[in-house]
């Protein structure tokens, strides 16, 4: 590949990371502000009310024990959703097309498009951490591995918004999934509670939850806690990033949902 | 060399329908070529084939000497496309719309803003930059979708029916900037339902009628097979019935009006002659259609299609 080729690439990647940022900016009161809010009363009726009676969980205060899993629901939530309505979107309004008659490969396209999941991700769960500390103290155990479990997280999730966006044929289409399939992973995801109070079937339902993994691979990088085991949890995480960027891809070259 | 070369294009959609049926094509470099055809001919899937918004079925087609199937990349940054659908983010800014796409064709930040400035004041859509695509004019969309087909300056710029509901004043300084871009050395393929456009700018013409070509041709001499023409005649006083001219099928379209059918071999200063023995003053003249209209009709109606 030529330098003029590779830096063509890099200015059309730039383009749609500064266009999405341009859309979560432009529309901060649906991108940031609602699970900042929601983090917010969590934080107030599951940490302060409810928290105080309920005490420690799995050996720390149950407001710091909550507060990487809340993080890390933002993040899963609104990766998803900013590369899942932002494609669609752009679909249903045909102007994908500016991208599709151009000459950007379409592992490029899809990579613009989970960069920018990721950035909406990273900036809500940014958000989410500010208000947490305001209600208590975050602990951290192990830097990289905090990075290394948001980034991952944050590039599956918008990797899945993505294919969600390719087969939508509708925005109630691109509703479905978050309501009825991520919602109820990321709560029995282990974000509230530790699974070891489960009993042993539920646990052992509870680990084919890639969300569980995610949330605990985080919250070992805050608390040095984990009710799974970490360097699992990252296999996962790995695994699934690759296998979802391959279906987009093959969805892409294919033109599923796109050409006929 | 060929802007486009198509070679036995064949497009199958999913529900049966046969769009293309082996169409074959040329477009020369620097050409203006019209491609005509009614709704449903097949003119849309063309060019969405050849801008990679529609899968072909078979056959190939180059750009610029690019196959799309072996450097899709490299042909696909040769041409400029403004779709006949809006497909503008309403949300985006007419600067941004303009400088996001050539950013997606590697065009530099500071080049692409240079370059918005250019083809925007062109279009007489400078002062509109900072204003939301919603909030344009039909014809102001129309006009910024040919300024961001042109960011990247493509050597090959696709119009599909780029004047479309657009009023006559508009269209016609289109005209004069699309003359000006071909003459600059820009390749216009242009599908417009104004044939009048088709005559006034193309020198080349395809007819394409259910997925085959009806007729590929120079415009002149595409017009030159047009045997007859029509025109009507406006006399100054009442005519009761259709006056004999001797030669000549004329017909009576109301007390003041006449229409005469003129072949290649007859001239009109022989129908104004006898009409003038016969004591009957002309006021006034005109064509009765457009002559490509009357080819174009011609041609669609041979092969049996609605118009």
């Amino acid at each position: 590949m030529s330098t003029s080729v590779a830096r063509a690439r890099w200015i059309g990647f730039q383009t749609i990371i500064l266009r999405e940022f341009g859309r979560i900016l432009r529309i901060w009161g649906q991108t940031i502000v609602p699970s900042a809010v929601t983090a917010a009363l969590y934080f107030v009726i599951f940490g302060t009310l409810i928290g105080r009676r309920i005490g420690q969980m799995d050996g720390v205060d149950y407001m710091q024990y909550i507060a990487p899993g809340l993080i890390m629901m933002a993040v899963i939530t609104n990766a998803y959703a900013n590369v899942s309505s932002s494609f669609f979107g752009a679909k249903f309004q045909r102007f994908l097309e500016e991208i599709s008659v151009s000459p950007m490969p379409d592992w490029l396209v899809v990579l613009g498009y989970v960069a920018g999941g990721v950035l909406r991700g990273l900036l809500v769960g940014l958000a989410v951490t500010i208000i947490s500390l305001v209600f208590t103290h975050l602990p951290v155990h192990h830097v990289l591995v905090i990075l290394a479990a948001v980034l991952l997280t944050a590039v599956v999730f918008s990797l899945a918004g993505f294919i969600n966006g390719v087969f939508a044929k509708n925005f109630d289409q691109v509703n479905w999934i978050p309501t009825f399939i991520l919602t109820p992973l990321t709560y029995f995801g282990g974000v509230f509670y530790s699974i070891n109070l489960l009993p042993p079937w539920a646990q052992s339902l509870s680990h084919a939850n890639p969300v569980l993994h995610m949330v605990n691979a985080f919250r070992y990088g805050f608390l040095g806690r984990s009710d799974v085991d970490v360097l699992l949890a990252f296999a996962i995480m790995l695994g699934a990033a690759v296998i979802l960027f391959g279906v987009a891809l093959t969805l892409m070259r294919r033109g599923t949902g796109l050409r006929d | 060399m060929q802007a486009l070369e198509v070679r036995n294009l064949v497009k199958q959609y999913r529900n049966g329908v046969q769009a293309l049926k082996g169409i074959d094509l040329n477009v020369a470099q620097g050409d203006f070529f019209a491609l005509l055809g009614p709704n449903g001919a097949g003119k849309s899937t063309l060019i969405g084939i050849c801008t990679s918004l529609v899968n072909k079925t078979s056959g190939s087609l180059k750009v610029f000497g690019h196959d799309l199937d072996t450097e899709l990349e490299a042909a696909k940054a040769c041409i400029g496309v403004v779709p006949q659908e809006l497909n503008l983010n309403q949300f985006e800014t007419c600067e941004t719309i303009v400088v996001n796409q050539a950013g997606f064709y590697g065009i530099p930040r500071r080049l692409a803003h240079e370059r918005a400035e250019k083809y925007l004041s062109q279009l007489s859509l400078w002062d509109k930059r900072h204003k939301m695509a919603r909030t344009l004019s039909g014809g102001m969309k129309r006009r910024l979708m040919i300024a961001r087909a042109l960011m990247h300056e493509p050597r090959l710029l696709i119009l599909d029916e780029p004047t479309a509901g657009v009023d006559i004043e508009i269209r016609r300084s289109m005209w004069d900037f699309l003359r000006e871009l071909n003459q600059g050395g820009t390749t216009i393929i242009l599908t417009t339902h104004y044939l009048e456009e088709a005559e006034t700018l193309c020198r080349n013409i395809a007819i394409i009628d259910r997925g085959r070509i009806a007729e590929a041709d120079r415009m002149d001499r595409l017009l030159l097979k047009l045997h007859t023409e029509s025109f009507v005649l406006s006399v100054r006083a009442p005519l009761a019935a259709a006056p004999t001219v001797a030669g000549y099928e004329v017909r009576w379209l109301d007390p003041h009006t006449l229409e005469v059918e003129i072949s290649k071999t007859q001239t009109l200063n022989e129908v104004f002659s006898q009409l003038t023995a016969s004591g009957i003053e002309v006021v006034s003249m005109r064509n009765k259609v457009n002559r490509l209209e009357e080819i174009f009709m011609r041609l669609v109606d041979k092969s049996g299609s609605p118009a």
